[in-house]
């Protein structure tokens, strides 16, 4: 038996539990984990109340303005939180030592990525929810007629987006030789995701007058793109204010318009991570 | 109960264990000894099967590489406990009981075991290195192991913690366990083990009791003879001087430089010179 076929044993949910829980209060003990969760909720609980009710974003009124307005917010804080503690999660503690002295338990590597894996997804679970929550809060006290169904759902995609974000984070953990290249890996991917993804993509459809049908794939290839397509098309049913990419979409897939990019986001979550636990419970040394 | 063959590790290109063996029976005392990099701390990570290796490793009959199975009997110290800061002492040792599969009435027995009980709920943070040594080694006798692997427990100790930790161990080994212990320390291997493997750029150089492993490797040691007065440093001097022993004075005496097994042809020639040895150190 080799030491990966060993290390890839049907996990022990036991063991998977006590890692998670462990992970989740380690992070929630963090500094860097209340930043981001202060940012998030204070940053969402103020969008939400500085709505002005004659005003609208992206075409967007009432609730959905202010839904519009999370959805910026969520594409630009949710990756970096997801990257950050993904990328901290396996080359921190292989740095202080902490994996090692983890893994001199009778464990196998499975049990420990997934124990870790979840403690963090179920720490983004607080800040997430915790941030639409206070929105929710605000919102309901400013009177604005807030749509339920289409806030939860918003809620839940940012969360599909923030553990999609610590799949890869946790990818760039596995391959990075310390934490200050993994965190630096994290940082980069969020420039390029959040900020040149969005802007390259708007430049080569401009210069290179790019078929709308291959604009809405190419976006798909963006997790924060694909997340901002969900959760503009659950506040409406359309995609009309993103133009023609967003007609295009709609046109082609109609009601499965929205099960389609949630899959799409669904596959980020999924492809990453797989490839993440892949290399931890491989041949890499710990 | 540790049997090690042919076992090579590379890190890239570079072969940092090569071809090493080694046999451990059980509660047997056994040192891994060399300077940094010689790939003492390797190969524990390979018995604990926490890197992959070419070779065969086999403990209690049980292949290294099945990690899971083999890391049940054996409790590792590591060489500091430099994480889990902010966990309290209690929380780390439940928590490592807990991936054991353990009852928490073992919390509370080794920590007594350990004198650990006031500082059950510290921070690892607040502790000094030597309590952090004394709960990595706490953690590591949870599950009651036969087998100990300690990844130089004392190098980064000072002298008092060192010496609390020393005893700690002796006490482990008279116990019966099998220890496993890297260190680059003589005077550490000289009190803790039956056997010492001295390793260099990942070889096995020698295999000695340890008594004989400073004259084996041709080490060079120091005799720190302290003296009453400024009379008896010169008379000392000079009686060594006439013995054709190498020697300078001190502070408070002087200082001799012996090879491992002559340490007493410099005691003797003193005493034949009539003189009195006030007090005398080893330095290595």
């Amino acid at each position: 038996m080799t030491t990966s076929t060993a290390s890839r044993q049907t996990p022990e949910f036991r063991i998977v539990k006590a890692i998670a829980r462990k992970e989740l209060n380690a992070a929630v003990n963090s500094r860097w984990f209340w930043l981001w969760a202060a940012a998030f909720a204070g940053l969402a609980a103020l969008l939400t109340s500085v709505a002005l009710p004659d005003s609208s974003v992206d075409g967007y009124v009432g609730f959905g303005r202010t839904a519009a307005s999370l959805v910026s917010l969520v594409q630009i804080i949710v990756p970096m939180m997801g990257l950050t503690l993904g990328g901290l999660s396996i080359a921190g503690p292989r740095e202080t030592g902490a994996l090692r002295f983890l893994m001199s338990h009778p464990i196998t590597r499975t049990e420990a990525f997934v124990g870790t894996y979840l403690g963090l997804a179920a720490a983004l679970a607080v800040t997430t929810f915790g941030g639409f929550g206070l929105a929710g809060l605000v919102a309901i006290a400013q009177g604005v007629p807030a749509t339920t169904a289409s806030f939860v759902w918003i809620s839940v995609l940012s969360w599909l987006l923030a553990i999609a974000m610590l799949g890869v984070g946790m990818l760039v953990s596995t391959v990075a030789k310390t934490s200050a290249a993994a965190l630096g890996g994290a940082v980069f991917l969020w420039l390029i995701l959040v900020f040149l993804g969005d802007l390259g993509l708007m430049g080569t459809a401009v210069a290179t007058r790019m078929p709308v049908g291959v604009l809405f794939s190419v976006a798909l290839f963006n997790p924060t793109e694909a997340f901002r397509l969900a959760a503009l098309s659950s506040l409406s049913g359309s995609l009309d204010v993103l133009g023609p990419a967003g007609r295009f979409a709609v046109d082609q897939l109609g009601d499965n318009l929205l099960l389609f990019l949630a899959l799409g986001l669904g596959l980020w979550a999924i492809v990453p991570t797989m490839a993440a636990w892949l290399r931890f419970t491989g041949k890499s040394d710990i | 109960m540790i049997n090690i063959e042919g076992l090579t590790k590379y890190y890239g290109q570079q072969a940092v264990v090569s071809e090493f063996e080694a046999q451990i029976a059980t509660g047997e005392s056994v040192a891994l000894w060399g300077p940094n990099g010689a790939g003492k701390t390797t190969v524990v990570r390979c018995i604990l099967g926490l890197v992959d290796y070419e070779g065969t490793i086999t403990v209690g009959g049980v292949n290294a590489k099945n990690g899971k199975v083999v890391r049940t009997g054996i409790g590792y110290v590591p060489q500091e406990l430099a994480f889990y800061s902010e966990m309290e002492v209690v929380e780390l040792l439940a928590y490592s009981a807990e991936l054991r599969k353990l009852d928490t009435s073992r919390v509370e027995e080794v920590l007594e075991t350990l004198g650990l009980q006031d500082h059950a709920n510290k921070r690892i943070r607040a502790l000094s290195g030597g309590l952090k040594q004394r709960v990595g080694i706490a953690s590591a006798l949870l599950p009651d192991p036969s087998i100990l692997l300690l990844d130089e427990p004392t190098s980064n100790l000072d002298a008092e913690a060192r010496d609390s930790v020393l005893r700690l161990l002796e006490d482990l080994r008279k116990e019966g366990r099998t220890l496993l212990v890297t260190s680059h320390h003589m005077e550490e291997v000289g009190m803790l083990v039956d056997r010492v493997i001295a390793m260099e750029d990942g070889k096995k150089v020698i295999e000695c009791a340890p008594t004989e492993m400073a004259d084996a490797l041709g080490l060079r040691a120091w005799l720190h003879i302290v003296t009453d007065n400024k009379e008896a440093t010169s008379l000392a001097l000079s009686a060594l001087s006439g013995a054709g022993i190498e020697a300078r004075e001190n502070s408070n005496g002087v200082l001799v430089e012996v090879s491992a097994q002559s340490k007493g042809t410099a005691i003797s020639t003193l005493y034949e010179a009539g003189v009195h040895i006030a007090d005398l150190e080893v330095w290595r």
